[in-house]
């Protein structure tokens, strides 16, 4: 349609071909994937650190938008995100160090957090199924709300053992992180828990890793907390989670 | 950071081996956490190596959250059939697991130890 400007058809052209070449390397997904967050992590920072500002929300608004207006299936992205999504891995592992350095108050603490672990666990599992159920989520829906507050390798692997659609909950945790996260400090205050261990240990325990990269912005101590949480919840989650989300589900 | 990169991955493939082996229902890196408190319990002087990695890894850990929540993507059909129950279980049991988890947890350590003045009835077993 450009017959008049053959230089301009030509750049087209070539943009054609950049983006050919860019669409099939996992170059641009992962490039994207970085400088996106990085700009939602400097609007959080503007914002003083808002819990509301959290950077993963952002982030994951942003470059849905990215893709649905450049029509990339999400599969063509991951190829590039997923190295980034690697990182999980290690990065739990890594929690063992700031667990270390509380062991001391871990070993005071361990029949709250014991008590805390499964009340709030199994707490939030029956609330997730519960409501779902009584407002006409479909039987997939409900399996994979099940194990929402459990960090998402574990969370995927308990929904498909339950019947639920594992990439669905990885979204669902990673919402249930965010709200987490955003809501702590109001929730928190709101019941007067002020000990920082308390505060760690619910959020990690809640909201899983999104909720300990929160802690950790506050401080180490509950950063250490929040991660001890997610690791426990983990643990108890993928040994009693199939059977108590398995049980609820056979009742509805 | 190289070293401490390494281990960090040494320990998760031995979690994930070990998972495999055991058949155990638990995630890999998980059990490479706990078995990674472990060697630093026994060998303390493995911290000093592993602190800065760990630290910069667990400061960026909302990033790494990034990629899964994009599959958003994949769901916007049943999310938006099924928008109300999804949104009121999602709202509703956070914030119901974190007042239950931090109520609990203070409940418990306020009944373990007791007021400094009051007699304790429970036996003081750790001092701090």
């Amino acid at each position: 349609m450009n017959e008049g400007l053959p230089l301009a058809s030509a750049a087209a052209g070539r943009l054609a071909d950049v983006w050919v070449y860019l669409s099939a390397t996992p170059l641009l997904g992962l490039a994207v994937t970085l400088l996106v967050y990085q700009g939602a992590f400097l609007l959080y920072r503007r914002s003083g650190f808002h819990p509301l500002a959290n950077p993963v929300a952002t982030s994951v608004i942003v470059l849905g938008a990215l893709l649905w207006a450049t029509s990339t299936p999400y599969a063509t992205y991951f190829e590039g995100a997923q190295f980034v999504h690697f990182l999980l891995g290690p990065a739990t592992v890594a929690l063992a160090v700031p667990l270390f350095e509380q062991l001391a108050r871990v070993k005071r603490l361990w029949l709250p957090m014991a008590g805390a672990l499964v009340v709030g666990t199994l707490s939030a599992t029956v609330t997730a199924v519960g409501v779902g159920w009584a407002l006409g989520a479909s039987r997939a829906t409900i399996a994979s709300l099940a194990p929402k507050s459990v960090t998402a390798p574990v969370a995927m692997g308990i929904s498909e053992k339950i019947g639920g659609l594992p990439t669905l909950t990885a979204v669902l945790v990673v919402c249930t992180g965010v709200l987490g996260a955003s809501s702590a400090r109001y929730v928190l205050d709101a019941l007067r828990i002020r000990d920082p261990s308390v505060r760690g240990f619910a959020l990690g325990a809640a909201a899983h890793g999104i909720g300990t990269a929160r802690a950790f912005l506050v401080s180490e101590e509950m950063g250490a907390f929040a991660g001890l949480a997610m690791g426990l919840t983990a643990l108890f989650s993928a040994a009693a989670l199939p059977l108590v989300a398995g049980w609820l589900l056979r009742w509805i | 950071m190289i070293p401490a990169l390494a281990t960090l991955l040494v320990f998760q493939l031995l979690g994930e081996v070990l998972v495999r082996a055991l058949a155990a229902p638990v995630p890999g890196p998980v059990v490479g956490m706990a078995l990674l408190l472990l060697a630093l319990m026994v060998r303390p002087a493995l911290l000093t190596g592993l602190k800065p990695t760990a630290q910069t890894l667990l400061q960026h850990l909302s990033l790494l959250f990034v990629p899964a929540g994009v599959g958003v993507m994949l769901h916007l059909q049943r999310l938006g059939d099924e928008a109300l129950a999804i949104g009121v279980a999602l709202v509703l049991s956070t914030l119901v697991g974190l007042a239950s988890a931090a109520l609990t947890m203070a409940w418990l350590m306020k009944r373990n130890a007791p007021p400094p003045r009051a007699p304790a009835d429970s036996h003081p077993e750790q001092a701090p």
